[in-house]
């Protein structure tokens, strides 16, 4: 079944105003890819949106069943959700079917109480607030890139320039990440998204 | 007069799969196996089916052939079935699955249609299937390619038997879908003319054809525009079997006959009984 897990880098990376999240988009079934342009960033409500690693089938079963659970909740309330209350419902239903399940999801997005805010909810349906999350299993190739250069107090410009490295990094690594790279910006005025494509990537190797 | 399960007499038929006999099948299937036999395998279409967007509308293609294991079980079976007048889906996997699944989508469309009073969207068909395979965690096999025109304009959808779903301008499925995606890799563009689309998804179908064992036979085309729908059943015969070589018949008189025994076989009426039968 289209997998993402073996074939997958996702991250997310909060600045001062908002959250930068960006995707490889390779879908694989065993060694085919399936899907060479698939949007893995996707949106959950007007300025949140989860990135998705795991079961293909899973995740979208998942992020559909909160874009419900949140649309009606934020009619409910008459006002936007909080991000925090998205990752809530995220990790409500991976923790409670967590032996069904094969999902790794990144929430982020932008509300006016905390900002700009990232969640990571892995497999298994823990869920924590990070300022930098990375997922998927090209991430393991790009910990200590995001360990070394991220710091605090970013510009918006300057996470956008480091989630594509950090991307490209990994997808040159890890053999089943590929494709484009998709990137999103969610902040109060809304969401800018973008496509890097193949050739446009930044380069590091000679090679 | 409906048909109700002889089980429960008197009760309503339920709607959707019955697994009734999963239990029957399982002990069956462990009394093959102690004596050395497996259990007759579901067929697999062994399919190649391939959809692309063009500039009026959406093409979907498909091979024509089924199979059992190595056997071809069919030579025209028709893998692009009806969902709605301005939405069809070609089926690959197993090949009841397919059909059936494919049934129930058009009756839901149809009624979820007369309920709305609007035609009915390709997106809307995407996420009934979805929703159902997700909930049978994959044990529905069967891959879907879905396109149409609706008030969005032409759209492809392809459906896998976990649930997943991927939204394409060109698609490929089954066991055919390496051989034909190199097809439209090398050659789709945005917004092609009618006749190049068809050849490109011709194209694609008999690259599946040749390059594939599970897929032969005839290439069949839909072509579903805003104006209408084209139902091109055997567009294409591309792999046509060729005359015999050699003559194989023989003469009577070619075996000698050694010997001729005739035993007449007689028949007693055992038993006699009349039944009445009242026709209405």
């Amino acid at each position: 079944p289209p997998h993402w897990s073996p074939g997958t880098t996702i991250m997310a990376v909060e600045f001062d105003g908002g959250v930068v999240m960006g995707a490889d988009s390779r879908t694989t079934t065993g060694a085919y890819i399936a899907n060479r342009v698939t949007d893995k960033l996707t949106p959950i409500h007007e300025r949140i949106f989860c990135c998705r690693s795991g079961s293909a089938a899973d995740t979208q079963a998942i992020a559909d069943s909160v874009t419900y659970q949140l649309g009606f909740h934020s009619i409910e309330l008459d006002e936007p959700p909080q991000v925090q209350t998205a990752a809530n419902l995220f990790k409500e239903m991976c923790y409670r079917y967590r032996e069904e399940l094969m999902a790794g999801i990144i929430v982020a997005g932008w509300d006016k109480r905390r900002g700009g805010q990232v969640y990571t909810v892995p497999v298994g349906g823990m869920m924590t607030r990070q300022p930098v999350s990375v997922g998927g299993s090209g991430s393991t190739y790009i910990y200590g890139y995001v360990d070394s250069n991220y710091r605090t107090g970013m510009s918006r410009e300057e996470c956008l320039q480091f989630t594509a490295k950090a991307l490209s990094l990994a997808m040159e690594r890890d053999g089943s990440s590929g494709g484009v790279v998709r990137l999103a910006v969610i902040s109060e005025q809304g969401v800018d998204r973008q496509v890097i494509l193949g050739n446009q990537l930044p380069r590091f190797s000679a090679a | 007069p409906r048909m109700l399960s002889t089980s429960r007499p008197g009760a309503a038929p339920k709607g959707g799969f019955c697994f009734e006999n999963s239990r029957r099948n399982a002990v069956l299937e462990g009394n093959l196996a102690e004596k050395g036999f497996s259990a007759p395998k579901a067929r697999k279409t062994g399919t190649t089916i391939a959809g692309l967007v063009f500039k009026d509308g959406v093409i979907l293609g498909a091979d024509t052939r089924a199979t059992d294991d190595m056997v071809v079980a069919d030579k025209n079976c028709m893998k692009i079935h009806y969902i709605a007048p301005n939405i069809y889906c070609c089926g690959a996997g197993v090949a009841a699955d397919a059909e059936v699944t494919t049934q129930m989508m058009s009756s839901n469309v149809e009624l979820h249609s007369l309920n709305t009073g609007r035609p009915p969207m390709v997106a809307m068909v995407t996420r009934q299937l979805k929703q159902m395979l997700f909930r049978y965690q994959g044990h529905i096999g069967s891959s879907l390619i879905i396109g149409g025109v609706d008030v969005t304009g032409p759209q492809l959808y392809s459906v896998y038997p976990h649930g997943s779903y991927d939204k394409l301008p060109f698609l490929t499925m089954g066991s055919g879908a390496a051989s034909a995606i190199s097809v439209f890799e090398d050659r789709y563009k945005p917004n092609m003319e009618l006749q190049e689309a068809k050849t490109l998804v011709r194209d694609a179908i008999a690259a599946g054809i040749f390059c594939d064992l599970g897929s032969g036979s005839n290439v069949d085309l839909c072509v579903i525009m805003e104006a209408g729908v084209q139902h091109l059943r055997g567009y294409d015969q591309p792999a046509q079997k060729t005359p015999l070589e050699g003559n194989y018949k023989y003469k009577p008189g070619t075996t000698a006959v050694l010997s001729e025994t005739v035993r007449p076989l007689t028949v007693d009426v055992v038993e006699e009984s009349v039944q009445h039968v009242d026709m209405q």
